[in-house]
């Protein structure tokens, strides 16, 4: 009787890895970022060139941080999303505009509306390789000093925005 | 002249420095891309990604190779904005434990049971003695045997 147990057995526990391997999503890498600082940056502006931003200067304020560009398709699946967060002023959204054209991020911004309360500019995507980007759309939430506590990959969804970024948002506001 | 030797290739290819430039650095480049994983295409290196991301990564290190940079300190770098996840190679640690040690366990279980039942088998084999049924049993097939063989 055992005899046949044992294969069964294995059979089962392979089954159950698999299948537990089914709903993982291999694109989610985790970032080594969490609780780390946010990687220093000084980057132009996006609608005044001349004016340049430094991570340092959102000290002091819980802000999510965007990466975005106007190729990016899913970019546009996430943007009415942003746009209704930005309305209901629950926290201030910071665009980083990645390896785009300035007149072409303008021309979308223009078309899709502009939530950010800033957008700077990484045309290298430098910047993008200090902060882990690997695919765009990607979201931080940055808490007061200056620390991500979140990291999203790929398009926001409601069900993200109101389930784990905004709740965590309201504690780290507090 | 020289101006116009760096400014030639640009016209050919969007990644700039030409091999024949410095092969040495090339060299030192496609060691250490052929070491880190392409996060957009996971299953291929830096060195065989066309990416754009695995472009940029590849200058990225070509650039900190140019400042001096050592081999550790990008892949620590890398390491630092990627996660272990970049390196092909992942250092042995908690999370990775299983990974490193399981198919040395599974092997080592795999030879336990092995020999488990091999020494189950050869007391079978080595034990003759047959009951008075077995021998009855053996009689009448032998019997049988030789009766169908004339």
């Amino acid at each position: 009787m055992t005899r046949h147990l044992i294969p069964l057995l294995v059979f089962v526990v392979i089954v159950g890895f698999l299948w537990a391997g089914l709903s993982l999503n291999p694109r989610e890498v985790p970032s080594p970022l969490i609780g780390k600082p946010a990687p220093e940056f000084a980057l132009p502006q996006l609608r005044d060139g001349g004016n340049i931003v430094r991570a340092a200067d959102l000290r002091g304020q819980v802000w999510l941080l965007n990466v975005f560009a106007s190729w990016c398709t899913p970019c546009l699946e996430e943007h009415p999303y942003l746009v209704d967060l930005t309305r209901r002023n629950l926290v201030p959204v910071y665009g980083l505009n990645y390896k785009d054209q300035r007149s072409a991020a303008l021309e979308w911004l223009g078309r899709h509306g502009d939530p950010y309360a800033g957008i700077v500019v990484d045309a290298e995507g430098r910047t993008g390789i200090e902060y882990g980007v690997y695919g765009v759309p990607e979201t931080f939430v940055i808490d007061k000093l200056g620390v991500i506590r979140f990291k999203h990959i790929g398009p926001l969804t409601p069900h993200i925005l109101n389930e784990e970024i905004l709740p965590l948002v309201r504690k780290l506001q507090t | 002249m020289s101006l116009l030797a760096l400014s030639a290739p640009s016209l050919f290819a969007e990644e700039a420095p030409p091999v024949a430039e410095n092969p040495e650095l090339e060299k030192r480049v496609m060691r250490l891309s052929e070491e880190l994983r392409c996060l957009v295409c996971q299953n291929q290196s830096l060195s065989d990604s066309n990416a754009v991301l695995a472009k940029d990564l590849r200058k990225q290190v070509r650039e900190m190779i140019q400042d001096g940079k050592t081999d550790a300190q990008i892949r620590a770098y890398m390491v630092a904005s990627y996660g272990d996840f970049i390196l092909y190679d992942p250092p042995l640690q908690a999370t990775t434990v299983v990974l490193w040690v399981g198919p040395f366990a599974l092997l080592l279980i795999g030879a336990m049971l092995l020999s488990m039942y091999l020494k189950q088998r050869r007391r079978i084999v080595t034990d003759p003695t047959l009951s008075e049924d077995e021998r009855e049993r053996a009689r009448a097939l032998l019997a049988e045997a030789r009766n169908s063989d004339q």
